[in-house]
């Protein structure tokens, strides 16, 4: 238990919150925005992972090879709301549905369960070998953070533009969306498309930083992901109350996250339990919010004339 | 301006709870016309605002707006040709999202929305003016979220929001039942003053019988899925509220159970 093993592990950690941040800001879409839990997120981390490894091992660009991974995260998005909106599946099952699907898929593409991508042979965007002793603008904690700040900046104009303020409504008040003239099942599609090509992108920054993509790199994602909504809007729901701080905020969850499960490793705890501790965490943290409801609020007052009018 | 034509919808067609809510139903209203919509629970007055929305699709008959049949426009499509307040405050907005935020969105009904700005500077100070009209102070609050307001504020909002850009139809589903007796008058009277300054066509659903009578140029009962009472022109200026009891018991062959109706 020495605290220097502790420290030097932060640089990494923060590099794995930071990619997982993406994925949060994926999931904070859905889960937030859209009021839709969608569980394609388990099954799109590695589908983004295996076009991005598959792709470079072919001889594509670093940057193509990502792209590639975003827009094949983006068709499971809309696998999901084809599921949704056209065969009228419920939300959840829709997810579960692709998730199951994607397994397969993520199989296909990778040829075997998995695949690994030598840092020496390609030119990666970002790795675990990028923390120390490389030039500053190589630094993956660097490039990772510039994405993050990119892809808020796009996604806090793009929700504040007409059609993205149509999916806020939509998953605000569906009832209301649809009064106002807005084809509430395309809102639906686009913005899981949007949340899972953030997610599959998520997935190939993950790929390259740990050299390998596997089938099972993605299990559990959601949770983790929802982890990072809850922890970064519990810790700076507060002070971020613009919508592109409300993401950052996500982002910064996210590694808060991941410092906490450093910590629990490096406390002795066995790797193995992770998952069930981070599965204990997320359920306590949506509780809060009905037992604050069920425990702690007086009875409501009731209203004016109550029906007289 | 809207031409219902015998329009059938069954709920739950083939099971115990099978309900026939509207019967072959038939309506049509002029331009410019202001029908109050009375009934008891179950005559199908809801049902009928929702067959003309669309928020199902109807088992017979074909519903028109401005000559257009819309029977087979989705709820969305057909939107762009009307404005509704529903009778739950929180229907008709969305409360995590601004007063001018709201605003912006139902200006834009039946347009395409693209990747343009969702709120212009131009429009805040028109929606500033705008809210001045209600009288609640809310053109200083553009900004605050909506799920802040009361029922009465949400309601004034959404008739607002509603009438933004003129619809064809105005669809007021009982849309100040949930408010208290003050609140209802005040949003009554903005109704009243919003319709006649565009002489908007208007389906305005209500349990107040006195309401009913005071506001508009023709009134309609509804009874099982089927309009019993259709009383316009002068002798809708005359109208009492006895007399359309007796109306109804003459229509109806029963008595006018609803206290609440009555008195209002």
């Amino acid at each position: 238990m020495n605290i220097l093993d502790l420290i030097n592990a932060m640089p990494g950690v923060f590099a794995q919150g930071l990619i997982w941040g993406i994925t949060a800001i994926g999931i904070y879409i859905t889960y937030r925005i859209l009021d839709f839990a969608d569980l394609t997120v388990d099954g799109s981390l590695c589908t983004g992972g295996a076009v991005c490894i598959m792709m470079m091992l072919s001889g594509y660009n670093v940057f193509i090879s990502m792209l590639a991974a975003t827009g094949a995260g983006m068709l499971t998005g809309l696998a999901t709301g084809l599921f949704h909106t056209f065969m009228g599946i419920d939300p959840i099952l829709s997810g579960i549905l692709s998730q199951l699907a994607l397994w397969s898929v993520n199989l296909m593409i990778m040829g075997k369960a998995n695949q690994a991508i030598s840092v020496d042979k390609y030119s990666l965007l970002v790795s675990l070998r990028y923390i120390k002793d490389v030039p500053v603008y190589k630094n993956t904690i660097l490039v990772v953070a510039v994405c993050v700040v990119l892809l808020v900046l796009i996604l806090y104009w793009f929700f504040g533009t007409e059609f993205g303020c149509a999916i806020r409504a939509t998953g605000c008040n569906g009832d209301m969306a649809r009064a106002q003239g807005i084809n509430t099942n395309f809102t639906k599609v686009v913005a899981l498309m949007i949340s899972n090509g953030l997610v599959g992108l998520s997935g190939a920054l993950l790929a390259q930083y740990q050299g390998f993509s596997d089938v099972n790199m993605g299990r559990g994602a959601i949770v983790i992901g929802l982890a990072a909504v809850i922890i970064g809007e519990a810790v700076f729901g507060k002070i971020f109350r613009n919508f592109g701080l409300k993401l950052i905020g996500v982002a910064l969850g996210s590694i808060i996250y991941y410092i906490v499960i450093q910590i629990v490793i490096w406390l002795g705890a066995p790797t193995n339990s992770l998952k069930l501790f981070t599965a204990v965490i997320v359920a306590i943290f949506l509780a809060i919010p009905y037992w604050k409801e069920k425990y702690f609020t007086k009875p409501a007052v009731k209203k004016g004339g109550g029906g007289h009018a | 301006m809207l031409e219902i034509r015998n329009v059938t919808k069954i709920f739950n067609p083939g099971t115990v709870n099978e309900k026939l809510a509207l019967d072959n139903f038939s309506l049509t209203l002029e331009a410019g016309d202001f029908v109050t919509v009375i009934g008891g629970n179950g005559a199908g007055k809801s049902t009928m605002m929702n067959a003309i929305a669309g928020v199902w699709s109807v088992d017979a008959g074909q519903i028109i707006i401005d000559g257009e049949d819309v029977t087979k426009l989705s709820e969305h499509k057909r939107a762009k040709y009307l404005g509704r307040v529903f009778q739950d405050p929180m229907t008709g907005t969305a409360a995590d999202m601004g007063i001018e935020e709201n605003l912006a969105l139902a200006k834009r009904r039946g347009r395409g929305r693209f990747l343009r700005s969702g709120i212009t500077q131009k429009e805040r100070e028109e929606y500033r003016e705008l809210l001045k009209i209600l009288g609640l102070g809310l053109e200083e609050r553009l900004t605050s979220k909506v799920g802040l307001l009361s029922g009465g504020q949400r309601q004034a909002l959404t008739l607002l929001m509603a009438t933004l850009q003129k619809p064809k139809l105005l669809l007021l589903d009982e849309h100040t039942a949930a408010l208290d007796p003050k609140t209802a008058a005040k949003v009554l009277e903005t109704t009243e003053y919003i319709v006649n300054k565009d002489n908007l066509t208007t389906l305005m659903i209500t349990h107040n019988m006195k309401d009913a009578i005071a506001h508009g140029n023709r009134l309609i009962m509804l009874m099982d899925g089927k309009i019993i009472l259709d009383i316009r022109g002068e002798e809708k200026k005359r109208l009492t509220v006895e007399d359309l009891l007796h109306k109804f018991e003459a229509a109806s062959g029963e008595e006018f159970a609803n206290d609440k109706a009555i008195l209002g």
